[in-house]
């Protein structure tokens, strides 16, 4: 056993344990690690905020730079400015023009985003051959398995989200085919859940164990 | 018979809580092993590293934070370690303010073992806001959105980043994902600049990225602690997710188990009502 003498490691399984205790039930010490997190993340985010984004970019910038690179930097400032209306309530409404401009740059990096680097690739991508001549027969039979399975997954999937046209007879069939697909990649993502929330755990016994109580 | 099953499928959380904790606990104290194959996803991504030539620059996004960290860091650190033990360049930069400091005591960490110097072998840009803004403007000019590194040294001053302007000069990029922002690298990134991907992500989002994977347009993908596992064995360094890959076989057992138990504990007290 070889215990920290860090303090540092001591305040980290302090809190560790103090989040962990929630398990059991919510008590004073989740309440404390609770509040430390969140006050301490609020202050780190804003610190950050200041030192790479408003002093470099704004600040400096306005300080430093020349001609219109210097003059443009008056324009975001102002939207700063008009989103901090928010909290005057005669001029509140100022602070619309710098929220429309943030959804509006959002939606058109949004939409071209989603097209040219989603939706197009990904139905690009389920252009398949039905039939995929391997190294084998064996190879043959399993790439083309493949490709039929991805291409029936996504059209029946499709036609499981289709409302348009009630879900009787062939549509019905199709959709229950559909909606099996999904519930597969819904158990993928489950077991994948489960393995995320155990890895966390793990990570914070790994702490325990070897960092501050030096047994493995 | 019927009353045991009954109670073993009403077992209070806090019992399983307390088994699984034990479940893992003993695992790692005992150093219990088990040998797995890497997945092919992960090979391939730690042969596209393998594969390039010294002095080539990966650019590491870290888009995650603390809570995510158990898994990443280690995925972090050993592709670190092979892009140093490979005299590539690394660049980092990223788009969680509360993980980034994560990032860079893992890079400041694996480069000293590795003897690298800052500014020559690695450089640590920070963090800016709008990440597509970001991301497509380091299509254009790196300059134009990182002028400086962290500690405010221009990029001109130091000798790594003279040759590296845009998507042009970083022959992979990395990005380390717990949330969204790795599909904005492939929109952004990929599909504008094709820019060559790598990522790496928590187990939660690892299903969501497969279809970029499958359609080509990550090279490679490493899932969760078993993906980070899987890297570390491939760069011969078994390090604390290899550890935890055991704790996590022996949990899945259990979780499949104790649903299992549920399941009859539910059936059977249906049957006596």
């Amino acid at each position: 056993m070889n215990i920290s003498f860090n303090p540092w490691v001591w305040v980290a399984a302090f809190l560790t344990l103090s989040m962990m205790s929630f398990l059991y039930k919510d008590n004073i010490f989740y309440k404390i690690g609770e509040h430390i997190y969140v006050g301490s993340s609020a202050a780190f985010m804003l610190i950050y905020l200041w030192y790479f984004d408003v002093k470099p970019k704004l600040v400096d910038g306005f300080m430093y730079n020349t001609g219109i690179n210097k003059w443009i930097l008056i324009i975001p400032a102002l939207l700063s400015l008009f989103m901090l209306m928010r909290f005057i309530r005669p001029v509140a409404w100022i602070s619309r023009w710098a929220i429309a401009f943030t959804v509006g740059m959002g939606s058109g990096l949004g939409i071209t985003g989603l097209l040219q680097g989603f939706l197009v690739p990904q139905i690009k991508a389920t252009f398949l051959p039905l039939y995929v001549h391997g190294s084998n027969t064996l190879m043959s039979i399993y790439l083309s398995l493949n490709n039929i399975l991805m291409v029936i997954g996504t059209l029946s999937a499709i036609v499981y989200f289709y409302f348009s046209k009630e879900h009787t007879g062939p549509v019905k069939k199709i959709s229950q085919v559909g909606i099996t697909f999904i519930m597969v990649a819904f158990g993928a993502s489950f077991g994948y859940t489960v393995m995320a929330r155990i890895s966390l755990l793990i990570g914070r016994v790994y702490f325990l164990l070897h960092n501050w109580l030096g047994l493995v | 018979m019927r009353d045991f099953l009954r109670k073993a499928g009403n077992i209070d959380r806090r019992v399983i809580y307390l088994i699984i904790f034990l479940a893992v606990a003993l695992t790692i104290l005992f150093k219990i092993r088990f040998k797995s194959t890497p997945l092919p996803e992960v090979k391939r991504s730690y042969e596209i590293i393998n594969s390039l030539p010294a002095g080539s620059v990966v650019m590491f996004s870290i888009d995650y934070d603390a809570s995510s960290m158990p898994e990443l860091d280690p995925m972090l650190r050993a592709m670190l370690r092979h892009c140093f033990e490979k005299n590539l360049k690394v660049i980092m930069l990223g788009h969680w303010p509360l993980g980034l400091p994560l990032g860079q005591i893992a890079l400041e960490d694996v480069a000293r073992q590795y003897h690298k110097k800052y500014g020559v072998d690695y450089v640590f840009l920070g963090y800016r806001p709008g990440l597509q803004a970001v991301m497509l403007n380091l299509g254009k000019e790196i300059r134009s959105v990182f002028s400086t590194d962290y500690r405010g040294t221009p990029l001109d001053s130091l000798p790594m980043m003279r040759g590296v302007h845009n998507y042009n000069d970083i022959a992979i990029l990395v990005g380390l994902e717990a949330g969204s922002v790795g599909d904005m690298w492939v929109q952004f990134a990929n599909a504008r600049f094709n820019q060559k991907i790598i990522l790496g992500s928590t187990a939660v989002i690892t299903p969501d990225l497969y279809p970029y994977l499958q359609a080509g347009q990550i090279v490679g993908l490493i899932g969760g602690l078993r993906g980070a596992s899987d890297y570390e064995e491939l760069v011969n360094h078994p390090a604390i997710a290899s550890a935890g890959m055991a704790s996590q076989t022996v949990v899945h057992v259990l979780i499949i188990l104790l649903i299992l138990l549920g399941n009859i504990g539910y059936f059977a007290t249906r049957r006596g009502k």
